[in-house]
Formats: structure tokens, sequence, C-alpha cells
């Protein structure tokens, strides 16, 4: 099962940069395509935000058959992507089971189990949004690129062979405290994605037109990778608080207390203030969308300070070593 | 797209009075504290500020870690210390900041939570004139029963509806802002309840060896470090006496992993009988005051001494645990009443005695005998290294008394005089005639007895917090109005004036999302579909076709 395990990742880890390169076609592919958008239509889709602020792309009214010819290569470049992310996702998803069976218990033992289903869940994500909103499916290509990172990472480096769990710790408090943590952290790492293709697109949009800017030339518009990004934090800061209360009430039963400030708990503490100060931003007429979205971005970061550098920077200071 | 455009605007200050330019400015300052853009500062300066909490060693969570960071930074060390950096959750500047966080929530909630007792009062407003502004509109077929028809149907949605006359308003999603004023009110309800923990709470640690004659009972000089509230006083601690009767444990074959701990009590509360009680990691005693936790465990070896004049002292003292898989013990037992001679009844300071070593569970088979292999005693060992003199003891100087003062032994008052192992039940005759025995280990508990008083209050808000939290970012407040039109059609601005339906009467209607809500239109499309076929089921296909006419074209 381990080596079954082991052999599905690096399958996933094939999968993956399939998808980014399908994605990066699709991409390329799309210039030969004429933007056709409605100013008027792209503003409805700002304010009321229905239709995403989907910027409708159809062949140049007169366009030459080559024209409608790369524009029907560029979308099934686009399926292909699409499928082969499916395709990643389910092998990344029976690394997951297989290694769960394999350790009986939960793949959510150390850092690289860990990595694996945050990155998983990432996936899953992006696929539920695809299947409600295909129009952004040009996101795609930084997503996969995301994955194909954090795939090969936890492969490359964090690797680490099946041990048991600290089975003082496989209590029924490490099931609900570590599954809503992974959960909502793949949530979160989904929702950085937009962030940054946001930022990146409302500067495109703004007619910048230097390094960074320029890689979003084809995103999606900008109002509907913001409004992605708000929804993909809305939807999982809740689930993050819960987990964080999870975390105090069964620290509170193995430890006597409910909070300690214990390198952990602090971070997880700034990830939230950052994240409840992002949706505060948004929330605030005075504050811009792209300084919100910079929060969104930082929180993610502390997320990965939570993940990694906890666990790297300050060993030894928590009692934890079972879990990550 | 957010209600702030909804929240009445603070009454202008009639400016009838000559301003008094303190009290404006604190006005001013004030409604600086309380705005959104100030709240957004202080989180991030709260995000900042707890920064060095995680970088720095706290004495909280780990005082030695402390200790070493004074011992590598000498310089350094003392000027953060006064910076309050090595408890920096309960620095000025920390406290400072969520304070000053928490007066400006207090004070936006405060206003807020007024405005929205008035709007949950109040009815939804009037139609407005010119229904086709709206960023929803549509019009339909009136339902049989006019706008009493309409509300009905609106009602069973939960809509909060008001008829008048021949216009419908109706309201949706007050869920929003009762969920946001939920969550920031039980955020000051959590900051109550930690307050309350850290004012009238207390914690004590102490070890607890099994058996009858190392009972203890509830009292400040019973633990090893206390801490307490400022509120509390020794005398408030309630009282209670506990036992260990029992400890098992049960540990993974392959590696030596804990599986299982249960420790069982009599436990005498005041008041009641002494009583049986459980409890083990994870699940901790709650008794009426306090809560028991299971930190550690641990072998306290029970060694017999018979001094040269032949007198016998017995000593259970736990070997504390060095934290390998192995439980391997290291601890000091002390007979500092030792050969006392009993013709003189004279204690001679300089013949006391004490028996340093390590504890092995299991041993290996073969040296050096350093380290347990398995953390249940299969091949308990002793190993031991006797010293003779002043133990130090008297001087007055607290030392641990889980190891042998090393001043002593570097100044020469005590020298070593032996080493040995021994297996249970060994006999180790020194060079003075003095036996020891090793009689068997007792198991120990590694106890933290707490009481948090706000720990209640911290559940129950913390779920208040995260019902409150749900409700304010999935809660969508939105309007919709509708009127009845005469049947002659002749309405002004009625852009479907050439309406199919012909000479029936018809009804326009209106949506107005309150806050951002993408799927409104289709909601509204789909509620207007709704009300007529409600009266008139027929006209559905036709409401239908008209009611999306005009979705999203504003
Ligand atoms: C203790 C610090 C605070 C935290 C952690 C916090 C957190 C949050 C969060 C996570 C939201 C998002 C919920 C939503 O979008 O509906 C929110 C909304 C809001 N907060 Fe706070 N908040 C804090 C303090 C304040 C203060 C001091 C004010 C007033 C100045 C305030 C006013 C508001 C308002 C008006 C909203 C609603 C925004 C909207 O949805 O239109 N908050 N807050």
């Amino acid at each position: 099962m381990s080596a079954l395990s082991d052999q599905l990742v690096t399958f996933a880890i094939l999968a993956y940069p399939v998808a980014m390169i399908s994605h990066a076609v699709e991409y390329a592919l799309g210039n030969a395509r004429t933007r056709a958008a409605a100013p008027a239509r792209e503003l409805v889709g700002a304010g009321v935000g229905a239709a995403g602020g989907v910027v409708a792309e159809v062949p140049a009214p007169g366009g030459t058959t080559a024209a409608v010819r790369t524009a029907a290569r560029a979308r099934l470049a686009g399926r292909i992507a699409v499928g082969a992310t499916a395709v990643a996702a389910l092998l990344h998803l029976g690394a997951l089971v297989t290694r769960g069976i394999a350790a009986d218990r939960m793949p959510w033992g150390n850092m690289y189990e860990f990595v694996l289903t945050v990155s998983f869940i990432g996936t899953a994500g992006w696929l539920a949004v695809l299947w409600k909103r295909p129009s952004l499916r040009r996101l795609g290509l930084f997503l996969t690129l995301v994955m194909v990172l954090l795939v090969a990472t936890a492969e490359l480096v964090l690797y680490t062979p099946i041990v048991p769990l600290v089975p003082a710790l496989n209590s029924y408090w490490f099931v609900v405290h570590v599954s809503t943590i992974v959960f909502s952290s793949g949530v979160f790492l989904l929702g950085v994605v937009p962030a940054v293709a946001y930022l990146m697109r409302a500067g495109w949009e703004q007619g910048r037109r230097s390094f960074p800017y320029t890689l979003a030339k084809r995103m999606p518009a900008a109002a509907a990778l913001e409004r992605l990004t708000f929804v993909l934090h809305a939807f999982s800061f809740p689930i993050f608080t819960f987990a964080v209360i999870a975390g105090a009430i069964w620290a509170e039963a193995a430890w006597g207390r409910p909070w300690g400030w214990d390198p952990k708990e602090t971070w997880a503490f700034i990830s939230w203030v950052v994240y409840a100060g992002y949706l505060h931003a948004r929330a605030t007429p005075s504050v811009k969308r792209n300084v919100a979205t910079w929060l969104a971005v930082l929180g993610f970061l502390t997320v990965l300070m939570n993940l990694f550098g906890v666990n790297i920077f300050f060993e030894g200071l928590h009692s934890y070593a079972g879990i990550d | 797209m957010t209600v702030v455009d909804d929240r009445p605007a603070p009454p202008a200050e009639a400016p009838r009075r000559r301003p008094n330019p303190v009290l404006a400015l604190l006005r001013n300052s004030w409604r600086q504290l309380t705005s959104m853009r100030t709240a957004l500062v202080l989180l991030f300066l709260l995000a900042v500020a707890a920064i060095p909490g995680s970088v720095l060693p706290q004495r909280g969570v780990n005082p030695e870690d402390v200790r070493d960071y004074f011992a590598a930074h000498p310089d350094l060390a003392p000027v953060l210390d006064r910076l309050g950096a090595f408890e920096a959750f309960g620095s000025v500047w920390f406290s400072a900041i969520y304070l000053l966080l928490f007066t400006s929530l207090i004070g936006c909630i405060t206003p807020r939570l007024r405005d929205h007792v008035r709007a949950l009062r109040s009815q939804p407003p009037a139609v407005p004139k010119r229904l086709d502004r709206l960023p929803q509109h549509a019009v339909l077929a009136a339902p049989a029963g006019g706008a009493a028809a309409i509300a009905e149907s609106l009602r069973r949605r939960r809509w909060r509806v008001v008829v008048r006359g021949d216009e419908v308003s109706a309201e949706k999603g007050y869920l929003k802002e009762t969920g946001n004023l939920l969550f920031h009110t039980s955020m000051v309800v959590v900051l109550v309840g930690v307050a309350l923990g850290s004012w009238y709470g207390w914690s004590g640690n102490r070890l607890l060896v099994a058996g009858a004659e190392n009972a203890f009972c509830n009292t400040q000089q019973q633990y090893a470090e206390t801490s307490f509230g400022p509120r509390v006083g020794s005398a408030d601690l309630p009282g209670f006496c506990m036992r260990l009767d029992d400890f098992e444990t049960r540990f993974l074959e392959s590696n030596g992993q804990p599986e299982f701990f249960n420790a069982t009590v009599t436990v005498d509360e005041d008041g009641g009988e002494p009583r049986r009680a459980e409890f083990s990691v994870n699940s901790p005693l709650r008794l009426d005051g306090a809560n028991v936790y299971l930190l550690g465990h641990g072998y306290a070896p029970v060694i017999r001494y018979t001094d040269r004049f032949g007198r016998t002292q017995t000593s259970t003292t736990p070997f504390l645990t060095t934290g390998d898989v192995g439980i391997t013990g290291e601890g000091v037992a002390a007979f500092p009443d030792a050969n006392v001679d009993p013709a003189t009844g004279k204690r001679d300071p300089d013949l006391q005695m004490a028996f340093t070593g390590l504890y092995l569970p299991t041993a290996p088979q073969q040296g050096p005998f350093v380290r347990s292999e398995f953390p249940t005693e299969r091949n308990p060992l002793l190993n031991l290294v006797a010293y003779r003199g002043n133990l130090g003891l008297d001087a007055g100087i607290p030392g641990s008394v889980y190891e042998l003062d090393q001043r002593q032994v570097r100044s020469g008052k005590v020298k070593e005089v032996g080493t040995k192992l021994l297996k249970v039940g060994e006999t180790w005759t020194l060079d003075d005639g003095s036996r020891l025995e090793f009689l068997g280990t007792e198991p120990y508990i590694v106890l933290s007895v707490r009481y948090d008083p706000g720990s209640t209050l911290l559940l129950v808000s913390s779920g208040t917090l995260l019902l409150g939290l749900m409700g304010s970012l999935f809660g969508r407040r939105r309007r919709v109005f509708f009127r009845v039109l005469p049947p002659a059609g002749v309405t002004a601005g009625d852009p479907a004036g050439g309406s199919p339906t012909g000479g029936s009467s018809l009804v326009e209607s209106g949506g107005l999302p309150r806050t951002d809500h993408p799927g409104f239109a289709d909601e509204f499309a789909q509620l207007v579909a709704a009300v007529s076929g409600d009266g008139s089921r027929d006209e559905r296909a036709g409401a239908d076709d008209r009611a999306g006419a005009r979705e999203g074209a504003e």
C-alpha cells in the first residue's frame, strides 16, 4: 500500500505538469482570438457579479478560417488541461487514501502528508470552482503551477516513510481539529491563486505593461478574480475559525489550558487576525480592493509560516512533534 | 456593495453651541478610533505584535529557554526583558493594542446595535416611485388576489412584508447584520472570559507518587510550582485530597510509544465521601472548582538505607524522566538524617548520604547502562553513585529535591564513595558497613491542577462568535417591491408598455440587493415567477420570460 501511494504521487507529479503545459498552450493560442467584449457587459459583471465578469471572447466577425481553427485548438488545449487536472486530482486522492490505509490512520501525520492533503484540497476546490464558473478556466495556468511546485516539494524535500502517529494524539480531537485545519488551509491555498492573479490583472487593466502585469494579459477579468478571491476566503475563514476553536478545546483537555501562545498557536492567531483584516478591509468602503487583496496574500504567507516555518525555525519549542 | 452605506449616518451635531475645542478634539478622536479603518490598522498591528512572542522564547511556554537565551545573549537579553519581550503577550505594548482595538470595537458596535434594533422594529420602506431604476425590474401579470396575494406568498418565503394600498414592500436578510453584531459582541465576551480566567484562575503542578502515604491535599505548599491570578489567595483553593491508587499504561510493542494511560485515584472532596475516580491524557478529572490534568508519568524507586548504626530509612523519590521513549529516570535519594549516633543523638552533617543515578525500567543486556530500552519494567535496574558528606540542605539555599547540589560536590564537601548496579531486591553494602536495598518502584504521575472560571464563558462565546460569523458572511440583505398597476396601465415609465397580457391587470416589481449578492438576479427572477405563479399558474411561463428580460441589465 505504501509503495502504491508513492507511485500514485509520482504519477500525480507527472499529470500536473501536463495540465499546466496544456493551459499554457491554450494561453499562447489565445493570441489569435479577438476580444469582442462589450464594455457594458463587463460592467454588469463587476456590479452584479452574476456573469462573473466574464469577458466574452468570440472570433472576430470577419475572422479568417485560420483564426477560427486556432481558437478551436486553444479550446481543445483548455479541455485537455482540465482533464489532466482532474486525472491529477484522482491520482492525488488515490495517493492519500492508500497512504491512509497503509498507515491505518488519517494521512495527516507529518509535513509530507500535510502538504499533500492541503494541495489536494486546493485542486479539488479548483475543480469545484471550474464546475460553477467554467469561464475562469485560464486561471488554471497559475493553479497548476502552484500544484506542480507544492507536490514536487513534498516529494523531493519532505518525503517521509510511514510511521505510526503518537497514539496519544490519535484521538477524536485529532480528526476534528486537524481535518478542519487542513481543509481551510487548502481553500486558503486555492484562494491565494486568484488573489495574486487579481493583483496582476488589475494592474494590467489599469494600463501597466511591465513584467508581472503582462502575465495576466489573458487572465479572466479582474473583477471576477477579486470576487472569487473573496468567495473562497469567506468560505474558508469560518472553517478555520472553527478549527482554531476546536484546537483550543483539545488543548484544554490535553494540557489544561485552551491557549498557551506556543508558536503554532501564535501563528494560527496571526493568520486569523490577518484574514479577519482581509474580510474587514474588503468591507471597508475606503480601502481599495487591491490593498485588501494584498492582505489575503499576506494571510497565506502566515499560513505557510505555520506549515513550514514553525516546524523548521522553532524546532523543540512546541510539543506537536507528532502532528507535523 | 457593503452594508455600510445602509447605516444611518451619525446624527450631525447641531452647530448651535459654540464648539468647545477640547470636546471637539475628543469627539474627533473618538470618531477616528471607532472607524473601520482604525480597526483595520489595529488588527494589523496586533498581528505584527504577536510575532516577537513566537520568535523569542516565552516564560509562559518554556522558562528554560528564556534562561538559555539570557546565557547566550547576556547583553541583549536584559534589554529585551525590560521591554517585556519574554512575556510578550502580557506586555504593555501588546495589551495597549488589543485594548485599543476592543475599545474601538465597543465604540463601533454600540451604535450599530441600537440602529439594528431600530431597523428590526421598523417596517420595510415605501415602494420607490421608479421601480425601473432598481437593479432588478420586471412586469408581470397580477395574481388573482392582488397585493394581498403577493404579500401572502412573500410571507410564506419568510420575507418581512408590509402592504400599503396597492403596494407591497418586503425585506429579507437581517441575519447579516444580526450575525455581524453577534460576532463582534462575542469577541468582547471572549476577552471577558480570558480576563476572568487570568484574574480569578489559578494553577499548580506537582508529582504524585502512588500510595496512601504520598497523598496530597490541595494547598499552595503542596505544589512544586503555582501560578495564581491577582484576585486569588491561597485560602480560595477548594479543599480536596487525592491519592494515586493505580496507574496503568500500555505501550506499542514496536516502538515503545504510549498507547494508553489511566490513573485511578481516590478523591476526598470537602464535604463529600472519598470516592474513586479515573482520568487520563485528553480526559481530565473535573472536580468542584478544579480540574486535574495528567501531563506525564515515571517511576519512583523505593530505596531502603540502613546506616552504620543500624537505623533504616526509606526513600520513594520520583526519578524524573529524561525525555526518551524508554522513560529512563534520573534522580537522587537523599538521606540527610542518616548516621545520627544514637548514643549522643547528635547529627554529623558530614555523614549525610545521597545516592544519585539513573533508573532504567528495561535495562539493556549489556552496558553501558544509561538508557532504558522500553518504558515498562521488563529488566529494572538502578545505576547509582553513592555520596557522603554535607549535602547542603541545611544552608537554606533552595535547591531542587530531584538533584544533588553540585556546588557541594565541587567544593569537596560531598565525596563520591562508590558506584553500583542494582536489580530489584539486591543489597549494596558500602565501605562503612551501611547497606542500601532496592525494594522496587512505585509509579508516579505529573499533575497539573487548574481552575479557570472563564472557560465556560469562553466556550459559549466562541460558539456564538462562529454562528455570528457565518450569519454575517453568508447572510444577504435585500428588498423587493411590488406595485399593482391599475388595469388601464398608463403608469409613467412602464417600459413594458406594450405588454402581451393586454387588458388584464399588471404588477410592476423591483429588487434591490443591499449587500454584495451575486445571485440576486436569479433569486429575483424566481421570486417574481413564483409570486405571479402562486396566483395564476397558467401565467407562469410568460412571467418567467419577462422577469428574465431585464435581468442584469443595469
Ligand atoms: C476585534 C477586532 C475585529 C475583528 C477580528 C473583526 C472581524 C471582522 C470580520 C471577520 C468581518 C467580516 C464579516 C463580514 O464580512 O460580514 C467584520 C465585519 C465588520 N466589522 Fe469587524 N472586526 C473587528 C473589529 C471591528 C471594529 C472595531 C469595527 C468598527 C469600527 C468593526 C466593524 C465591522 C463592520 C461594520 C463589519 C461589516 C462589514 C460588512 O460586511 O459590510 N469591526 N469584522
